[in-house]
């Protein structure tokens, strides 16, 4: 070798590793707007169901859209760690000299980027179908954009333990949508509480509180799941 | 499975594991590397167990599998590129394409892994090896799909590898000389 080779930072790392999924999603761009097409028909689904009946789809567009949206998030989920898992480099990642989990991390944050922020600019036109206002469109998206990223990381855990296990799809939902549920609850809930005068700062602080805790415990559980996985 | 096995590697030495089919060769390595569980015993690196100490010997280790851990969507730079952020470094421009001219693969940088055949593949792999500074190489079947000119590569490599202090590991059912270095022989054997 003619001089040494540069060695990175932890930060770096975790750049490649962003870099590398965003690049596979635009080469394989069915990944990204297949969710997002989902998305689409769920919530368009909900208005033919029940009726055009202006209130009661105005009432419940927030937990429709919110439903929606996590299904959509949960579509994509299966193959985090999949194709990494068959190719070999999820023992790469595990072998890395960078922490597993931040590397996890990086993964979800993928994830947040390519399957859970199109969610999120989607909404707002989804909700003008169901007659819902400016005020009520904006709160809707910033509970998604709180509530999002936690999808992915508790997705992460659920993603991981099932790895190599055959009908993983179903598995992955039947563990993953009970720990959601703190989520939707709040993130459907602050749009019918602004509605109903009493403020959604209360909502936002949950949202925001759920965010740190997967934040923070997801990575850990993730790697261990990834390990169990491998061995 | 195998058991009492009982063996030490020393810098600039490389140990050939051998044994029938199934026998748990990979297992053991798999087992070196951290990546599976001993059922007993214990695996240790510079006189430390590995697993007290995994941050500073995954900075050391290099383990290639059977899997070529290649994204088949992705060129074979990219691919260096990102296996080599794995390992803590960023070669620039110049140096990996120094590596792949050396592995046969001058001016297939750009090329997909798809494309290529699995010799090629394996050599995009072991490409990576050449990059890294991990003075352990746990290498299984290095040799599988390489033609005559790759394993004379290979096994250049790892002497090289030696030379500096480094250490190997590796499995293969071929025999294999490396440069002057004689092997030291793990025979694995059904208890």
């Amino acid at each position: 070798m003619s001089q040494t080779v540069k060695s990175i930072g932890l930060i770096h790392v975790m750049l490649a590793v962003l870099k590398r999924e965003v690049a596979l999603a635009m080469r394989q761009k069915g990944e990204v707007l297949t969710p997002l097409v989902f998305f689409m028909v769920i919530a368009s689904l909900f208005p033919l169901g029940v009726g055009a009946e202006s209130s009661l789809l105005l009432r419940m567009a927030p937990g429709v859209l919110w439903v929606s949206a996590l299904l959509a998030a949960m579509l994509s989920l299966q193959r985090m760690f999949a194709t990494d898992y068959a190719d070999g480099s999820l023992e790469q990642m595990v072998l890395s000299p960078t922490p597993l989990g931040l590397l996890v991390l990086a993964k979800a944050l993928a994830h947040f980027v390519l399957s859970g922020l199109p969610l999120v600019l989607m909404a707002p036109v989804l909700g003008l179908q169901f007659g819902l206002d400016a005020r009520a469109l904006a709160i809707l998206m910033l509970t998604l954009l709180l509530g999002a990223p936690s999808l992915s990381l508790i997705g992460s855990i659920g993603a991981a333990l099932t790895l190599g296990v055959r009908g993983a799809g179903v598995l992955l939902s039947l563990l993953i949508l009970p720990l959601y549920i703190p989520v939707l609850i709040f993130g459907a809930g602050a749009v019918e509480a602004d509605a109903a005068g009493v403020g959604f700062g209360g909502h936002l602080s949950l949202l925001s509180a759920l965010l740190v805790l997967s934040l923070f415990f997801s990575p850990f559980a993730t790697a261990a799941a990834l390990r169990i996985s491998l061995e | 499975m195998f058991k009492d096995v009982d063996c030490t590697v020393q810098a600039g030495r490389w140990l050939y594991v051998v044994g029938p089919n199934g026998i748990g060769k990979t297992s053991l390595l798999r087992m070196l590397c951290g990546l599976a569980p001993t059922e007993s015993g214990e695996i240790r690196w510079n006189d430390l167990p590995i697993h007290t100490q995994r941050d500073r010997y995954l900075q050391d280790l290099c383990y290639l599998g059977h899997l070529n851990a290649l994204q088949e969507s992705m060129s074979v730079m990219e691919n260096l590129a990102f296996s080599s952020a794995l390992g803590g470094i960023a070669p620039d421009h110049q140096q990996s394409q120094e590596v792949l001219a050396r592995f046969g693969m001058r001016g297939r940088s750009q090329q997909l892994v798809r494309h290529l055949s699995q010799g090629q593949k394996r050599r995009v792999a072991l490409s990576r090896l050449a990059l890294s500074p991990a003075r352990l190489w746990v290498l299984d079947e290095p040799y599988v799909a390489m033609d005559e000119g790759g394993i004379q590569l290979l096994s250049d490599l790892i002497a090289h590898h030696l030379d500096q202090g480094g250490l190997a590991v590796l499995t293969s059912h071929q025999r294999v000389p490396i440069g002057q270095h004689p092997a030291q022989m793990l025979e694995l054997k059904a208890p």
